[in-house]
């Protein structure tokens, strides 16, 4: 058995995971506030990675300066979403709100493939050196900056819901929207900005996949590898999208090291996740730490 | 069926068999009647092209049938239709080629199989719901694709397999004019036997179960049997319909029956409208149609002023799926019910004509 391989491989799971991690929050933050899965979450990544890769390449802006530029582009971009496309669809159907969703990321994700073509394309340099060693196994740079930046955005979400007016808000309405109406929160004002805030951190994620593996559509798949993620952790726990996703990110890599050396079943690396999914729907659907839902009659 | 379209004057139901025809008038079954005689005279008029889109339309129909039991008027989501379409046309290919059974028998079996194979996913259905469905569903939609690309023995892998033409009685129905009348049948026939299982006991369970869970399971259905029972019908419309679509195109390759295919279908009964029969036909032209007259427009555009645009002509593929996501979205804002609602709307304007409001 090799272990240098697997240890490698569990490492690439966790940074991956991390950021799994991370659109998983997105993910659970959309779900919490407005009550909305959102199929379109892998979408935002793969407009956020395109649109800072056109700001570098096309306009050539410095990097920094691009990245806060799309930032403030996602930002506009997921609130304008929400008022003009989700809004319509409260109070509707949850298959016509799931729906809607895979409308908009059908959409986009040939809007872009329209838009940028298909072929995958590599952001410009940002670090000199490749790799760096830390305790003897190489890790690339820009896998480390995820990790540096995932981990940023998870305690600036905690901040955010624990000491900001706004993430009170926030809190307040996922809790109980009547309760907070009645003591003047704008929930209009709240699903907006979850939107928003979902959009801006996704397409952080983005850009930081894109500049590891360059930008192509297979970006958007991440959205689809989220739900094993947020399955697991249950679906309207921050907490446990994070767990949830750092576990998805580690078993399929785990999982493909198996296949690769004993099963050789083949592509375990993204059907692995899947398989796990349906496992959990049987045994435990709420998750690790979601709330369960008990209907009164 | 569907109580939004006005009654005559002076038509009165005095039985219960009355009330459950599924022609509501005379003339509506006269108009059905006429419709379905015409349409076996079609090939000796239409060209091949507009056969090809109305065999596309009725492999189509019959599975977007199947999804509309299951959400329409069961009120479960599946995301994993395609799939089962998949599923069927690889069955029927695979119990022709190596069972040598007739391939006039293997398409009914591909649907039994698909049956199978649709309630074994729908197997979680008993414990979860709505949306937590859903995703079970996008699961079973990967799992299910990924056997087609893993499998060889049954779906030839990477390759493909070959689906021989249907063989009745020593005549091959393998022109387009031929197979007409095939899918031809196929689509009334389903669509009648449709049409009776929402007037049976089944059915009206059915619609039970999607309009208040906990009522219908006080008066006594059966929830987990009828979710299950659910699925298993609309993976049985989705088998027959891809193994149509197998035979008719001779061959089957495992990259068609994505997500995308899955979402298409969606599209179709929300476009038609959920829960109605006439609707889900109606929906499944218009997306057949939607990429053609996409195509048509491109296409006179070089005689306008704007002349040939490359970007339009060379992005065609993207466009045409835009516009799928695109009409998805329009029609859940602005025309929820579907093309169903608006069809009953038109009808009822010109019956009061000077005095509808």
């Amino acid at each position: 058995m090799n272990f240098e391989l697997l240890l490698q491989l569990i490492i690439n799971g966790l940074i991956v995971g991390l950021l799994y991690g991370v659109v998983g929050m997105c993910f659970v933050l959309v779900y919490k506030s407005t009550q909305i899965v959102n199929f379109a979450q892998g979408e935002f990544l793969l407009v956020g990675a395109w649109v800072c890769w056109a700001f570098l390449i096309y306009m050539e802006l410095p990097f920094v300066v691009g990245f806060l530029l799309t930032l403030c582009f996602m930002a506009v971009f997921g609130v304008l979403l929400q008022m003009i496309v989700l809004r319509p669809m409260i109070g509707e159907p949850i298959i016509s709100v799931i729906m809607v969703t895979i409308g908009l990321s059908i959409f986009f994700q040939s809007l872009t493939k329209w838009i940028f073509g298909v072929s995958p394309q590599s952001y410009p340099k940002v670090f000199d050196t490749q790799s760096v060693s830390v305790f003897g196994l190489n890790i690339e740079l820009a896998y480390l900056m995820s990790t540096i930046i995932a981990l940023c955005i998870m305690v600036g979400f905690f901040f955010f819901f624990k000491y900001s007016k706004h993430g009170l808000a926030m809190r307040a309405t996922a809790f109980d929207q009547q309760v907070a109406q009645s003591l003047g929160i704008s929930v209009k004002q709240v699903f907006a900005m979850s939107w928003g805030i979902a959009a801006t951190v996704s397409a952080t994620a983005g850009v930081v996949i894109g500049m590891v593996n360059g930008v192509s559509d297979s970006l958007s798949s991440i959205g689809i590898k989220v739900f094993p993620a947020v399955i697991l952790g249950g679906l309207d726990s921050i907490v446990g999208a994070i767990v949830g996703g750092v576990i998805i990110g580690v078993l399929e890599n785990v999982a493909e090291f198996f296949d690769s050396q004993y099963l050789h079943i083949g592509n375990m690396y993204d059907i692995a996740p899947f398989y796990v999914l349906l496992v959990i729907l049987w045994f435990k659907p709420y998750g690790l730490f979601g709330t369960r839902d008990i209907e009164r009659i | 069926m569907s109580s939004l379209a006005m009654r005559p004057c002076g038509d009165f139901r005095t039985s219960y068999k009355k009330d459950n025809t599924i022609f509501e008038t005379k003339t509506i079954r006269l108009v059905a009647t006429l419709a379905i005689a015409a349409a076996c005279f079609a090939p000796l008029v239409l060209d091949g092209y507009f056969l090809t889109l109305f065999i596309q339309i009725s492999y189509l129909g019959i599975a977007a049938l199947g999804l509309n039991i299951l959400v329409g008027f069961t009120g479960q989501i599946s995301l994993g239709h395609g799939a089962f379409f998949g599923f069927g046309a690889f069955a029927s290919a695979w119990l022709n080629t190596s069972f040598n059974i007739p391939v006039a028998l293997c398409i009914p079996l591909a649907g039994f199989l698909t049956m199978a194979v649709g309630m074994m996913f729908g197997m979680p259905a008993a414990r979860i719901k709505g949306l937590y469905l859903a995703i079970a569903t996008l699961a079973a939609q990967f799992i299910i694709e990924d056997f087609f690309a893993r499998a060889e023995w049954f779906s030839g892998g990477s390759s493909g397999s070959m689906a021989a033409p249907v063989n009745l009685l020593g005549f091959e129905f393998d022109t387009d004019q031929s197979f007409y009348y095939i899918a031809l049948f196929a689509l009334v026939f389903m669509y009648i036997w449709g049409c009776n299982l929402m007037r049976s006991r089944d059915g009206r369970a059915f619609v039970a179960v999607r309009d208040h869970y906990l009522s219908a399971e006080i008066m006594g259905v059966k929830l987990n049997k009828y979710r299950l029972l659910s699925f298993g019908i609309s993976s049985f419309y989705a088998g027959i319909g891809g193994a149509l679509y197998a035979h008719y195109l001779g061959y089957v390759s495992a990259e068609g029956f994505t997500i995308f295919m899955s979402i298409q279908f969606l599209a179709m009964i929300i476009i038609g409208g959920l829960g109605s029969i006439k609707g889900t036909l109606m929906g499944v032209i218009f997306m057949v149609l939607l990429p053609e007259m996409l195509e048509t427009g491109v296409g006179l555009m070089k005689y306008t002023d704007w002349g040939n645009i490359p970007m339009v002509t060379d992005g065609l593929a993207y466009i045409k799926e835009m516009a799928i996501g695109l009409v998805i979205i329009l029609f859940l804002i602005f025309e929820p019910e579907g093309l169903a609602h608006r069809w009953a709307q038109i009808k009822n304007y010109w019956k009061f004509y000077p005095f509808s409001y």
